[in-house]
């Protein structure tokens, strides 16, 4: 099975929009997926200057799906999406 | 910390395009156009009946964000006036805060509420219990007239159903000073005499009606005049941004400052000096000592409680001292000071040498416009480095640490810490200064956000993540220097 890959925004207009408060993926992920998630801090992933910009920051990639306005929660919601699938 | 998801989200993406369109070439047209270009025709409408009411709130939220208060709108004067007249102003308002009263149409009035649990039962114990007479039984059920009851909450406690609740209005149960009032006709209203500016009602409204009035236009201006303008960063900006507070120097530099100062610097002066004072009046016999450089608190003493006044430290804040430094070394400069709270606002109008005042969100919002990504930066070093108890002021607890480490004598300290003003908090201060006495302690730290500032109305980041940050960097930072 492969690893699904998250990755959190941590580039300044990601951060300011509300990225700030994805850092709590940070003790939610380990603790209910163990190593079946990878998660890792991004630089700007380049989505907050395309299409509707800022005002659908913060963004996360997992694998390779965006979520947008992303709170812990859709986040958490796109990765059990994606695990049902495997 | 505000955590109001979409309320937050959509008072942050207003700023942004209110400074993209000050940067643009035609900032009124420009401005005038925001809520059509954040609700476009053929949107799905997110949140209300429909896009025209969507536009028109938007439109509420960007005059407050041009500065101005909401209550006074006219319809019809369009957006574009407003940038205008924000171009053209000279002068701030004293009056900090203002409120959207159209979204307070969906939230109910405080008020006693008896529920379709109410079995009408024979025992009746709310009437009984009730002592206004304010409950009759009408087709066998409770009713409460609503102008004799006086929320005692006597019948919420007494119905053994749990039928009756109380319907509590977030922004009025979050005030610690009753400054906030929805009124007979539903709209919420600020009694400026009241008001402590602790920005409690802005994290507290569900629809996020409680604005602040932003000074962002007056800063632009400022920045694309000739003119030196210069920011004075809060020390618990660390943790708000990503990267370093020396990446972040860079940051604003490239956002059109000339000059950045940590007002921990400030804080350094306020540190010793306070230690100094505490020394001597300890010395004077005098029981304890409270600090003094909370904005929130120091309102709170001024327009409630004058009592405790010859208890509090005559230091004055750490913003007071950086300003004092910067317009010596800089007469001529504009000052900016970047603050986690609206509380701030209040001290920086009082202050001649702080022009202005920024929220740690409309700096944000000026990179995010900027398309500034801080880490990406080199960094800018500060002239004078600050220490780690200076640095430190921004959490709960580090301003009676700093005061403790200024002194020789250490252990001669003995704080207590009031984490955050709020009803009781504020009882626990009169009874100190009626009875001259805090039991066990000699200095008293007041903090009016819960956390400290990192608690602060306007912060970005959450305070565990924040106050984790903020020690990471300190580590490194020289000890404060004693006092003689
Ligand atoms: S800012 Fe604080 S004191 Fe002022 S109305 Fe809001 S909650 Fe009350
Ligand atoms: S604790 Fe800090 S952030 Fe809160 S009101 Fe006081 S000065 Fe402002
Ligand atoms: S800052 Fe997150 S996509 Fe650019």
């Amino acid at each position: 099975m492969e690893k699904i890959s998250v990755k959190v925004c941590t580039g300044t207009t990601c951060f300011v929009m509300g990225g700030a408060n994805l850092q709590e993926l940070h003790d939610i992920i380990p603790k209910k997926y163990g190593d079946k998630v990878e998660l890792t801090a991004s630089n700007c992933l380049g989505l907050c200057s395309i299409n509707w910009e800022y005002s659908k920051a913060p963004y996360v990639k997992v694998n390779e799906e965006v979520v947008s306005e992303a709170t812990a929660e859709k986040v958490i919601e796109e990765i059990d999406r994606q695990l049902a699938k495997q | 910390m505000n955590n109001l998801g979409q309320a937050i989200h959509i008072k942050k993406e207003i700023l942004v395009r209110i400074i993209k369109a000050f940067l643009s070439d035609d900032f009124e047209h420009q401005a005038r156009l925001i809520p059509y270009d954040m609700r476009p025709k053929g949107m799905e409408v997110p949140y209300r009946c429909c896009v025209y009411k969507e536009r028109a709130i938007i439109k509420d939220r960007t005059i407050a964000g041009l500065g101005f208060p909401i209550e006074e709108d006219d319809e019809r004067v369009s957006l574009s006036d407003y940038a205008k007249q924000a171009l053209e102003r000279t002068q701030i308002s004293e009056k900090n805060l203002t409120v959207l009263q159209a979204a307070c149409k969906g939230c109910a009035t405080n008020r006693i509420y008896v529920t379709d649990l109410c079995q009408g039962c024979v025992a009746r114990p709310c009437q009984t219990t009730c002592k206004f007479g304010a409950i009759s039984i009408v087709n066998g059920r409770s009713v409460i007239d609503d102008t004799k009851c006086k929320k005692c909450q006597m019948c919420v406690n007494a119905c053994p159903y749990k039928a009756i609740v109380k319907i509590s209005v977030p922004c009025e149960d979050s005030c610690p000073v009753g400054a906030i009032k929805k009124d007979e006709t539903g709209f919420a209203s600020i009694d400026y005499d009241k008001c402590i500016n602790c920005g409690r009602c802005t994290a507290a409204c569900p629809f996020g009606a409680v604005h602040e009035r932003s000074q962002i236009i007056d800063i632009l201006k400022a920045i694309k005049s000739d003119k030196k303008v210069i920011a004075m960063i809060a020390p618990s900006i660390i943790g708000q941004f990503p990267g370093n507070i020396y990446q972040l120097k860079t940051a604003i530099i490239n956002s059109g400052f000339d000059d950045v100062y940590e007002v921990a610097q400030g804080a350094d002066v306020t540190a010793n000096t306070e230690a100094k004072e505490f020394i001597e009046r300890m010395e004077e016999g005098q029981n304890f000592m409270t600090t003094s450089c909370c904005a929130g608190y120091n309102q709170l003493i001024k327009k409630h409680l004058s009592e405790i006044k010859p208890f509090v430290s005559d230091t004055k804040t750490p913003l007071y001292y950086t300003a004092e430094i910067v317009k010596k070394e800089h007469s001529n400069a504009v000052t900016v000071f970047v603050s986690p709270c609206v509380a701030k606002r209040a001290e920086g109008y009082e202050n001649p040498n702080v022009d202005y005042v920024m929220s740690y969100e409309e700096l944000g919002a000026l990179f995010v416009a900027k398309k500034i990504q801080i880490t990406e930066l080199e960094e800018s070093k500060y002239i004078v480095e600050s220490s780690k108890q200076g640095r430190n002021f921004g959490y709960s607890g580090g301003v009676a640490e700093s005061v403790k480490k200024s002194l020789k004598d250490e252990d001669s300290v003995k704080p207590c810490i009031i984490n955050g003003l709020n009803k009781d908090s504020i009882k626990q201060l009169k009874k100190y200064a009626a009875s001259g006495v805090c039991e066990g302690c000699n200095l008293v730290e007041v903090m009016c956000c819960e956390g400290g500032c990192i608690g602060g109305n306007a912060t970005l980041n959450n305070q565990k993540t924040a106050k984790k940050l903020i020690d990471n960097f300190t580590q490194n930072s020289e000890d404060i220097k004693k006092v003689e």
